[in-house]
């Protein structure tokens, strides 16, 4: 039985604003799933939907074995939610607010408060459990918010953005804290604007845009999907060999761009090696040589036609609105 | 969920609650400070109002305003709960607790179940600003007791209006913007002065409007000896606000939870 299983699953805000415009996927249990796409695509929407906080206007979704609109408890008893900007009562303590947690989840109160003491200690917080969470810095919030998630031990956890504005070592204690409960077993639904997170943490990807995934598998493979590695190479002043033979042999030679010379090579990096040793024999210098990997961000460019990171001006527009995307023409 | 297990969740809520309040001073203002200090700028003020022709026989118009100012406390407690429902909101802290297998009830009924220990922490306050400055409670112990109950009840009941402004508009600061309407209700009925002394149409309004027999409800044990029928009204005047508070709350939550 899949952990997640979610068939043509749509919410409409209105007539014409479809947020979330029919999405099928599937999650295997101890899988961890992650959804990409800027803001206002349709991320936050559809995790709302799958956590029973927002009702799908089309479509259907089962989540750990129960049905999102029909038994909304069942589901909500089996998954652990932290959603987005880590909604935390500021005047509350950690102590008190994974306390208040186990109240929620029906935790026996000795039981509700070992496990606090037990969560607070995974997530490096025993110190800091009887200071306001107000006092926080952002990246132990995400902490405290994460074990806040696992008080009653969920089978599905769903992380919505669980590291947006955190520092890159805070998102790395977030990343390695995930990795650990996958290993666990425990399911994780995971969105997130960042590729590089995508990339280190799935199992999987799904690429959403405007509502719609776009595509869907593993980093790898659809990586591979968009192109191959490349040798890119910057010839020294004065080398006048003609070295596009050379290259020819290890792969593609593909059309130069700002004075580079670039070769497609299946191999990634067990073909820096040769390609090197063949340009030294054939007499070529070499000012750089970089080896250029697809993207998942690569990826997005050719699902979307734009790129999901640095466009800051749309995201910003984006921001202004709820999460809500216009419904492809 | 069970019903033991519902009530530790109205318990915890209700606990937070109270400790949100104590913990930020500018929620805890308006249920002590305003009504204590509008009760001395008035019992000050206007004191020599007892000695209109019409006035019924108390000791000290401060005796008269003591129970006014528990109810004046107990609707600034209402809407003080509905804003920080509405921050709850607004923050997302709303959706922790909706995600959690909790009745939808239990949630807003925790908001109440602190509001209303407020309410019962502010009549005690009052009552010993009454027994300190001197205003005695002509029904004795029993009397304080009924007095706290109803204070208690009282803030329950606002407290489930202030929480259907929150669950309907879901803004902190439209449920702050209705706080003036509070004086305009509350001088608008028995509560600072006299039925009889009221001129119209203030003093139809006040004949009808609902606080006015509550506070002649809290007020019965203080000035009087205690009547069946100003209790009884009271009561119904607690079961109107919170009746009608309550179906409000309601169908804003079921509003809310179909727009998700």
């Amino acid at each position: 039985m899949p952990a997640i299983e979610v068939v043509n699953l749509q919410r409409a805000f209105s007539a014409e604003v479809l947020a979330v415009a029919g999405i099928d996927l599937e999650v295997a249990e101890g899988e961890i799933y992650s959804f990409l796409g800027p803001n206002g695509a349709g991320k936050t929407t559809t995790v709302r939907m799958l956590t029973t906080l927002l009702r799908p206007t089309g479509g259907s979704a089962r989540v750990a074995g129960h049905d999102v609109v029909a038994e909304p408890a069942a589901v909500r008893g089996a998954i652990g939610v932290a959603l987005q900007e880590a909604a935390l009562d500021p005047l509350m303590t950690g102590e008190e607010l994974i306390r208040m947690q186990a109240t929620l989840h029906g935790l026996p109160r000795p039981e509700g408060h070992e496990r606090s003491r037990e969560l607070l200690r995974r997530v490096g917080l025993t110190d800091a459990a009887k200071r306001r969470v107000g006092t926080y810095s952002g990246g132990m919030k995400r902490r405290l918010d994460l074990a806040s998630a696992l008080v009653h031990r969920p089978s599905v956890l769903f992380l919505d953005e669980p590291t947006t504005g955190l520092d890159p070592v805070s998102r790395k204690a977030i990343w390695e804290e995930v990795a650990e409960l996958n290993d666990e077993g425990t399911t994780v639904f995971l969105t997130t604007q960042y590729l590089e997170e995508a990339d280190q943490l799935a199992d999987r990807v799904g690429i959403i845009s405007s509502g719609r995934i776009v595509a869907e598998g593993t980093p790898a493979s659809l990586k591979a999907e968009v192109g191959k590695p490349r040798l890119e190479l910057t010839l020294a002043a004065g080398s006048e060999v003609d070295c596009a033979g050379v290259l020819e042999r290890h792969g593609k030679l593909l059309p130069a761009r700002d004075g580079k010379l670039i070769v497609e090579v299946d191999g990634g990096a067990s073909e820096i090696a040769p390609v090197v040793r063949d340009l030294d024999e054939a007499g070529v210098q070499v000012e750089s040589l970089d080896l250029v990997e697809p993207t998942l961000d690569d990826v997005f460019v050719e699902k979307t036609g734009h790129h999901l990171e640095g466009d800051e001006e749309a995201e910003a527009e984006a921001d202004e609105r709820p999460e809500i995307a216009p419904e492809p023409a | 969920m069970g019903v033991r297990g519902t009530l530790e969740v109205v318990a915890v809520l209700g606990r937070r609650s109270v400790l949100q309040t104590f913990r930020r001073p500018q929620l805890a203002a308006p249920l002590l400070v305003f009504p204590t200090l509008l009760l001395a700028i008035q019992s000050a003020g206007v004191g020599e109002a007892v000695n209109l022709p019409g006035f019924p026989p108390v000791d000290s118009f401060f005796q008269f305003l003591l129970p006014a100012a528990m109810v004046q406390s107990a609707m600034f407690g209402g809407n003080a709960g509905g804003i920080a429902l509405a921050v709850d909101i607004e923050t997302g802290f709303t959706d922790r607790l909706l995600a959690a297998p909790v009745p939808r009830f239990a949630i807003v009924a925790g908001r109440l179940a602190g509001t209303a220990a407020l309410g019962a922490l502010t009549a005690l306050w009052f009552l010993a600003i009454g027994l300190i400055f001197g205003a005695p409670i002509e029904e004795g112990v029993p009397g304080a007791l009924l007095m706290i109950v109803l204070v208690t009840m009282s803030a329950f009941a606002f407290g489930t209006i202030g929480a259907a402004l929150a669950l309907r508009t879901g803004s902190a600061s439209i449920v702050q913007g209705t706080f003036p309407l509070v004086f305009v209700v509350l001088f608008l009925s028995t509560a600072f002065f006299p039925e009889d002394l009221l001129v119209e149409p203030a003093q139809t309004i006040a004949k009808y409007n609902p606080l006015s027999f509550i506070v002649d409800a809290v007020r019965d044990p203080v000035i009087s000896t205690l009547t069946a029928e100003d209790l009884l009204l009271g009561l119904a005047g607690i079961a109107l606000v919170g009746g009608l508070g309550t179906l409000m709350s309601l169908r804003a939550m079921r509003r809310r939870e179909a727009m998700g």
